[in-house]
């Protein structure tokens, strides 16, 4: 099952890189989303699939036998995160997309105007 | 579970993270009420360096100092640890932000919405402070995730289509920087089953070397990304010239220094192994970073993004210190990074206030400013010769010590044979000197000694009149650059203990209460 995951992992990994690397910037957004869903499941394998007994344990009993909970809390944190961020980067492509109504990054230059070579002339 | 209860000394490493937190979280809540947002947050500011300066004198004192979270025992719980390197750049970033935060003291924004931007800077800096004082990896990428949101707020908030446009770069890439960091921590864990920096430390060594080398791989990639080192430098100028000046500020002296200090705490102190054997790459995007950044800094018109530019050569010098890695070269990172967050800070704030005189951010539209403004062209002139490193100044003690330790390591004479990476970096350095001397001047004839073009003014920025609390507060901070590159004694000794403290582990990992192990 590990080699399973491993393998799933790196398929959403090469998704999210061939979506990241459109001009679209809807498609970089999904990107993002799976970049964060391939990376959680890489931490999951990390933390090694041995079990599906629930680690919560109620008398003092031996902690074998159960799944690793490090990697799901850290899982967790990283998609809590991951939401709020992703959120506010919908809200502000969203907005840069009203702005020029034109979804294609490389036409946005507005912070970085493509202007031609000044010549060193006057000083 | 421990025994003993937490000293009160310990309560240190974790008050400069708290006083900014609940700092910001008070504004908010208050926002509208509270009359003096701004005095608050110098105050809650102030009060953070002191801290920080008590903090640094314990550790300069008795060795670095820990507390985990919960008391927990130090492996499973989320320990805070400060040691020369983090309290020494967590004080400067308090005082940086102070500098800042009395920069924009006379705006015009109302009260409320001025509270809430003071709540993301206090925030900002309680993740800076966070990232330099905490001792667990995962908890400093929930620190660089702090950071990056505090950040996107700071660089979006008007709304203009100019900052949407530069946010949109700025928030892509380094999400995926971060994505990038949170992926290599999670191979860590699969590797060796910590994420403790201390327990990292003695569990790296019996890893399998090639899993090793892949993580350091990554993580110099996505930290690289978040320092602005070439080539993962692209973001930095397409974002940081677009907000306020005090805000392109406090984002160009914080945060890409945050990223050079992560990769000072992973590949020197955590992983040496993985920083030794990526010195030869580190080694050219060193030499590039510190090439192309002035470069690029000759060829931009708009004067905070050539500032920008500048501040990416910088980065080089630091990189170049990851890559020679003896205790001259880290010294020297360390005390540019001191060096950097003074003077980049500095020179974003008079940039600002050209730009509010000449009512234009193109240099090839201001002009004989030097009538107007004599003490601007002092303090602008100071900061530049502080960036390229002329003796006097500030700039000329880390470009020694790098140097010195890039001519020690290529020595040709020395027993191991003269390093080539480390000749190239030698080179690299004095070009870097030579083209960012070469763009600072351009910049200063261009902006000040030259007569005005005739179309001036651009209905954009409306000049300020008098700027008191602007031009107070940046002449402050270039005095500082000024006496402290007159009087480096202090921030030398800094660097050398900070050095110390990362090329030997012992004292930190005992501070965390972890080893010696049999």
């Amino acid at each position: 099952m590990n080699v399973a995951f491993a393998l799933l992992a790196g398929a959403f990994l090469a998704a999210a890189i061939f979506l990241l690397l459109s001009r679209s910037l809807v498609r970089v957004l999904l990107g993002l989303v799976v970049l964060g869903n391939a990376i959680n499941l890489l931490i999951l394998v990390a933390g090694r699939l041995s079990s599906v007994t629930p680690p919560i344990l109620g008398a003092p009993a031996a902690a074998h036998g159960v799944a690793n909970p490090l990697p799901q809390a850290l899982i967790l944190t990283a998609i809590v995160i991951g939401f709020g961020l992703v959120t506010f980067m919908i809200v502000l492509v969203w907005r840069a997309l009203g702005a020029s109504g034109i979804d294609d990054s490389d036409a946005m230059r507005l912070a970085e105007p493509d202007l031609p070579p000044t010549a060193p002339a006057d000083y | 579970m421990q025994a003993a209860s937490t000293p009160l000394a310990a309560w240190l490493v974790i008050l400069p993270v708290l006083l900014p937190l609940f700092g910001g979280a008070l504004l908010i809540a208050g926002a509208g009420r509270t009359l003096r947002p701004t005095a608050f947050a110098v105050l809650v500011t102030l009060l953070t360096g002191v801290v920080d300066a008590v903090l640094l004198r314990h550790v300069l004192v008795g060795g670095p100092l820990a507390m985990t979270m919960g008391r927990w025992l130090p492996p499973f719980g989320i320990s805070f640890a400060a040691d020369a390197l983090g309290a020494g750049f967590a004080l400067l970033a308090a005082l940086v932000t102070a500098c800042v935060l009395v920069y924009r003291a006379g705006g015009s924004d109302a009260p409320a919405a001025e509270a809430r931007c003071l709540a993301l800077v206090l925030v900002l800096l309680a993740g800076v402070d966070g990232g330099f004082l905490t001792g667990d990896l995962f908890n400093l990428y929930v620190w660089f995730e702090l950071i990056l949101i505090a950040s996107f707020g700071l660089l979006v908030v008007g709304g203009t289509p100019l900052t949407v446009d530069a946010t949109v770069k700025y928030g892509l890439l380094n999400f995926v920087a971060t994505s990038l960091f949170l992926a290599a921590l999670g191979l860590i864990y699969g590797a060796l089953g910590t994420l403790n920096m201390a327990d990292i430390i003695h569990a790296a060594g019996s890893a399998d070397p090639a899993v090793m080398a892949g993580i350091g791989v990554l993580l110099a990639v996505a930290l690289g990304t978040k320092a602005a080192a070439f080539p993962l430098n692209a973001w930095l100028p397409a974002s940081y010239h677009a907000p306020s000046a005090a805000i392109s500020g406090l984002l160009g002296g914080l945060l890409t220094k945050v990223g050079a200090y992560a990769l000072l705490r992973t590949l020197i102190l955590v992983l040496p192994a993985e920083g030794r054997f990526l010195h030869p790459a580190l080694a050219i995007v060193g030499g590039a970073t510190l090439l192309l950044g002035p470069l690029g800094a000759i060829a931009t018109a708009d004067l905070r993004r050539a500032v920008g530019f500048l501040l990416i050569g910088g980065i080089g010098s630091i990189v170049a210190g990851l890559a020679l890695a003896n205790p001259a070269g880290i010294a020297g990172a360390v005390v540019y990074v001191v060096n950097a967050m003074l003077t980049i800070t500095a020179l974003y704030l008079v940039a600002g206030l050209l730009e509010a005189r000449a009512g234009s951010r193109d240099s090839l539209r201001m002009g004989g400013l030097y009538v107007s403004s004599p003490l601007l062209s002092a303090l602008f002139i100071v900061l530049v010769l502080t960036i390229a490193g002329l003796p006097p100044s500030l700039g000329f003690w880390p470009k020694l010590l790098l140097l010195q330790a890039a001519i020690d390591l290529g020595s040709v004479g020395r027993a191991v044979g003269g390093d080539p990476f480390a000749q190239l970096l030698a080179l690299c350095l004095l070009l870097n000197a030579l083209l960012t001397l070469l763009a600072g001047a351009r910049l200063w004839s261009r902006v000040f000694w030259r007569p005005a073009p005739e179309p001036a003014g651009d209905p954009v920025l409306v000049p300020a009149a008098v700027m008191p609390w602007a031009i107070g507060a940046t002449t402050v901070l270039t005095t500082l650059v000024l006496v402290a590159g007159l009087w480096p004694g202090p921030i030398l000794e800094l660097g050398r203990a900070a050095a110390a403290g990362l090329l030997d582990p012992g004292g930190y990992i005992r501070a965390v209460g972890l080893g010696p192990w049999p």
